[in-house]
């Protein structure tokens, strides 16, 4: 994962609600082993069924934003669908809300999610549906600027490190098995089951 | 302070809690599947880290696995490698595994709980949305994504923060043509896809009171279509009778002490919740979707929604599902002509819902237009429908009967809706090309979709039950 910096991009506008991963990356290109090779195939269907889809105009060919609806990322929990985003070059998705499962995958893979009131984003995805929208996102001030407004947005500060820094969260809990190997040691004590003591 | 069931077994996981920080949430269960897992092996080989307990973790095949009767052979090279990625990867983590043929394999959703190994207070996440199905035991389940998975294979753990509470009350008595999964389709259709956002819920009341532990399970699977992070529902006798003589569930003494732990899990008198939901079940019908997410949904009775009488937000959406569904506003769900059914998954793959289906198909034929899929959630499954000789009515009506995995609810192999088709189908998820490009979805109960496939059109089970 690469540390975030500030930057501009056109935004890529999607007025849907409830995108959901099964339209971010369909099940069908589930089955590779590697995280890589999912951004060929970001949106497919949605790409596939109109010639209009965003992702399908040249203007929209580098941007790395994208403008959606509320409870962006529902569904299933693959994280697929942040892999495939990532891989194609979105760095920020700017939506009312996001789905749990989704919002916390996206925070391990360095993409950039902001949650602003309904109106404000209707009013980015008209603006961008019109014009070619360049929006410039400062994670470190939790600002975006576009044109010469600037909108503060709300972000998680322990996400936040990790993203400017690129580094994910693994190495915390690493560094805390002395206190997780003691709770464990308590917990079996309500745990009735072990799966332990067969051969595979 | 008192406290709900979600609360107390919240609590009970914090491992750590530093200012400023997520929790360090203690998981008591891993469950591992093939499609979401290779990558985070991937991430203990390249840190060079353990398997923190693989005697806490299980793994099964289901999702991209074909069902057919000679399942072994693969032909998607891709499906294959993945399947022997797991195979290596179990064995050389020493992750106790159940493939093929083992007796044990299904969907992990059913494997689980069927073995006993799901109990009330624990956690169990696994890479896999539905992961909520286990809530049905008074336990805290859900999905979480494969990085996730890899942090719970190298330390148990994961990092969190607290949820909302939220109680649903389903009241009154369920009709005979009623089941499980008409009360968690009027939920999602009275909430919304993202009605329960940040939300862990609570399921109760009296419906929930007289539910076998399978129909509970339907509900819980289903937590997540609303947007819930899990739901759960408090432990009782009929929670109690099913863990009995289980696999993994303990014995003799054991078992008494583990009751007696099982039956404190409740939520407090005065607990309060962060929302709380009605639904009532008297009035209720089945309930059948009608677009490409499961809000889109309405009683059997009712006529598809006029776009105009939609809430502003809803209405785009709406005219592309109905485009997508090749409906119209206005129309009556009952009798759309339907192409195909199918009855699996792990919301409704279980023991109970293929006997619900052959009560319906018993000595009637699937209609002749209607090519019917029924696929047993587990190979346990498929052997109790054997013995019970479900599996002759299925065959004498005229269909499938396939060999266990998630088959069709996603089509992530053979197995799927050709574009254009309809299929009436007992799964979770009517998205967008979610049985395969260009099918079109329609969720119902097993006997909804057991009265279609004879009728050949969407129909009311009550006339058969």
């Amino acid at each position: 994962m690469r540390a975030f910096k500030a930057f501009k991009s056109i935004a890529i506008p999607i007025p849907l609600k409830n995108i959901d991963t099964d339209m971010i990356i369909p099940a069908q290109f589930l089955t590779r082993v590697t995280k890589e090779g999912f951004g060929e195939n970001l949106f497919q269907r949605l790409r596939e069924n109109d010639k209009n889809f965003p992702l399908n105009l040249k203007k929209y060919i580098n941007a790395k934003i994208i403008i959606a609806d509320e409870n962006f990322g529902c569904g299933s929990s693959r994280e697929h669908a942040a892999w495939a985003l990532v891989e194609y070059g979105i760095k920020v998705i700017i939506a009312p809300s996001f789905a749990d499962i989704f919002k916390s995958n996206s925070a391990k893979n360095g993409l950039v999610l902001i949650e602003l009131e309904r109106e404000k984003v209707k009013n980015l995805l008209d603006k961008a549906a019109k014009e070619n929208l360049m929006i410039f996102v400062d994670l470190k001030n939790q600002i975006i600027e576009v044109g010469n407004e600037k909108v503060k947005f709300i972000f998680d500060e322990f996400t936040k490190e990790c993203i400017l820094k690129g580094i994910d969260d693994l190495g915390f809990l690493l560094e805390r098995l002395k206190q997780i190997k003691e709770f464990k040691k308590e917990r079996e004590k309500n745990l009735f089951y072990k799966t332990d003591g067969w051969n595979n | 302070m008192a406290k709900n069931i979600i609360e107390k077994i919240w609590d009970e996981h914090v491992v750590l809690q530093e200012k400023g920080k997520p929790a360090i949430f203690g998981i008591d269960l891993h469950l591992i599947h093939e499609v979401t897992s290779a990558q985070a092996f991937s991430v203990l080989r390249e840190r060079k880290l353990n398997f923190f307990e693989p005697h806490r973790a299980l793994a099964t095949v289901d999702h991209s696995i074909p069902t057919r009767l000679n399942r072994h052979e693969i032909f998607d090279e891709m499906a294959k490698k993945q399947i022997e990625t797991l195979r290596k990867n179990v064995k050389d983590y020493n992750i106790p595994f159940y493939d093929m043929d083992s007796g044990n394999q299904g969907i992990v959703h059913v494997v689980g709980p069927e073995l006993g190994l799901t109990q009330p207070g624990m956690t169990i996440v696994c890479g896999d949305s539905h992961t909520s199905t286990h809530g049905a035991f008074g336990a805290i389940a859900f999905g979480i994504g494969t990085t996730e998975v890899s942090h719970v294979m190298a330390t148990s753990c994961i990092l969190q923060k607290p949820s909302k509470t939220m109680k649903v009350n389903f009241k009154g008595k369920m009709k005979k043509e009623i089941f499980s999964k008409d009360l968690i389709l009027a939920l999602i259709a009275k909430i919304g896809v993202g009605g329960a956002n940040s939300y862990i819920i609570e399921y109760t009341g009296e419906a929930i009171k007289d539910m076998s532990m399978e129909a509970r399970m339907t509900i819980c699977n289903m937590s997540i279509e609303c947007g819930a992070r899990a739901g759960l529902i408090g432990p009782d006798e009929i929670t109690i009778e099913y863990l009995k003589g289980r696999s993994f569930s303990p014995k003799n003494e054991e078992f008494e002490r583990a009751k007696k732990y099982w039956l404190s899990l409740q939520s407090d008198k005065n607990c309060k919740y962060d929302k709380e939901i009605e639904i009532n079940v008297d009035d209720l019908e089945p309930m059948v979707t009608w677009g490409t997410n499961p809000e889109q949904c309405i009683k059997i009775s009712e006529k598809i929604p006029y776009i105009k009488d939609l809430p502003e937000s809803a209405r785009n959406i709406a005219e592309k599902s109905l485009d997508y569904t090749k409906l119209k506003e206005g129309q009556n769900i009952k009798g759309v002509t339907i192409d195909y059914a199918f009855i699996g998954s792990c919301t409704n793959g279980r023991i109970e819902d293929l006997r619900i289906a052959a009560n319906i198909l018993k000595g009637r034929k699937v209609h002749k237009n209607v090519k019917m899929l029924i696929t047993p959630g587990s190979e346990a499954v498929r052997d109790i429908a054997k013995i019970e000789g479900l599996y002759k009515i299925f065959i004498d009506a005229g269909a499938e009967f396939r060999m266990p995995g998630c088959s069709m609810c996603l089509g992530m192999n053979d197995d799927k809706v050709p574009s254009g088709k309809r299929c009436i189908s007992s799964t979770n998820r009517n998205f967008v090309g979610r049985q395969g490009t260009g099918s079109i979805t329609h969720l119902a109960s097993p006997a909804l979709v057991s009265a279609s496939a004879i009728e050949g059109k969407i129909t009311n089970p009550k006339k058969f039950l």
